[in-house]
């Protein structure tokens, strides 16, 4: 199973898990999954029209997977995937 | 309500002081009581990585984000907030601070002027993701009034 690291921010949502184990093929099933066990992710992930949100980060490995296949991007039973949330603003 | 010890205040100003008219930012590391109180002990700086003019947004990397998490586990620290600076703006978050906010951070922000602190607020998003304020003391955690 891969691994999902959850990052401090929506630990509250995941009953303070930092990394879940997670049976999928691909990113997208990742998301899929962690979002129906844990349903308040999913407005911090997804937006309304279903797609990761743009201040939201994933990465598989080192890589964000905007320079793979996006959420078809493949994954194996070792591979890590970080949710990274972007950290922005200003004046 | 949010404590930031002095000597880790003392960081989080000469940061937004040394590197004006740009922003600064960096992580607030410490431990939340049972009260909900934040104590931070730990300040890390990092980057800002915005491309383009640093003086009217901030940004941190994906890399030093992740690494900021890896070191709150390895320290057993948590990552409670970011901080950043509003040069010659006051501390209250804008709009680009709210569409980029996170859950459960503290957004603690230095409004800076040329050589000086003029002062700082801290906030954090209620779940209709607005930003409220939160108390902020720099207050060490053993010292009396």
């Amino acid at each position: 199973m891969a691994t999902v690291i959850i990052p401090t921010p929506l630990r509250k949502f995941t009953n303070q898990t930092a990394r879940l184990q997670v049976e999928a093929e691909t990113v997208g099933e990742i998301i899929e999954k962690i979002t129906v066990d844990f349903p308040e992710l999913k407005k911090h992930l997804l937006d309304p029209q279903g797609s990761i949100r743009s201040f939201v980060n994933i990465f598989s490995g080192d890589d964000d997977i905007r320079d793979l296949q996006h959420e078809k991007t493949k994954i194996s039973q070792s591979t890590i995937i970080s949710i990274v949330p972007a950290i922005a603003g200003g004046i | 309500m949010i404590i930031i010890p002095p000597a880790a205040l003392d960081q989080v100003n000469r940061h937004a002081v040394s590197i004006f008219p740009d922003e600064c930012c960096g992580f607030l590391f410490g431990q939340e009581q049972e009260d909900g109180t934040r104590i931070i002990s730990v300040i890390r700086q990092v980057d800002n990585a915005k491309p383009g003019d640093k003086r009217r947004r901030f940004e941190i990397t994906p890399k030093d984000y992740m690494q900021a998490e890896e070191f709150a586990l390895e320290n057993n620290l948590s990552l409670l907030g970011i901080y950043h600076s509003h040069p010659g703006h006051p501390a209250i978050p804008s709009e680009h601070d709210r569409v980029a906010a996170q859950p459960y951070f503290s957004y603690v922000i230095i409004s800076v002027l040329q050589g000086y602190i003029d002062h700082i607020r801290s906030w954090r998003l209620n779940d209709d993701s607005r930003f409220e304020e939160e108390v902020f003391s720099s207050i060490s955690v053993n010292q009396t009034i």
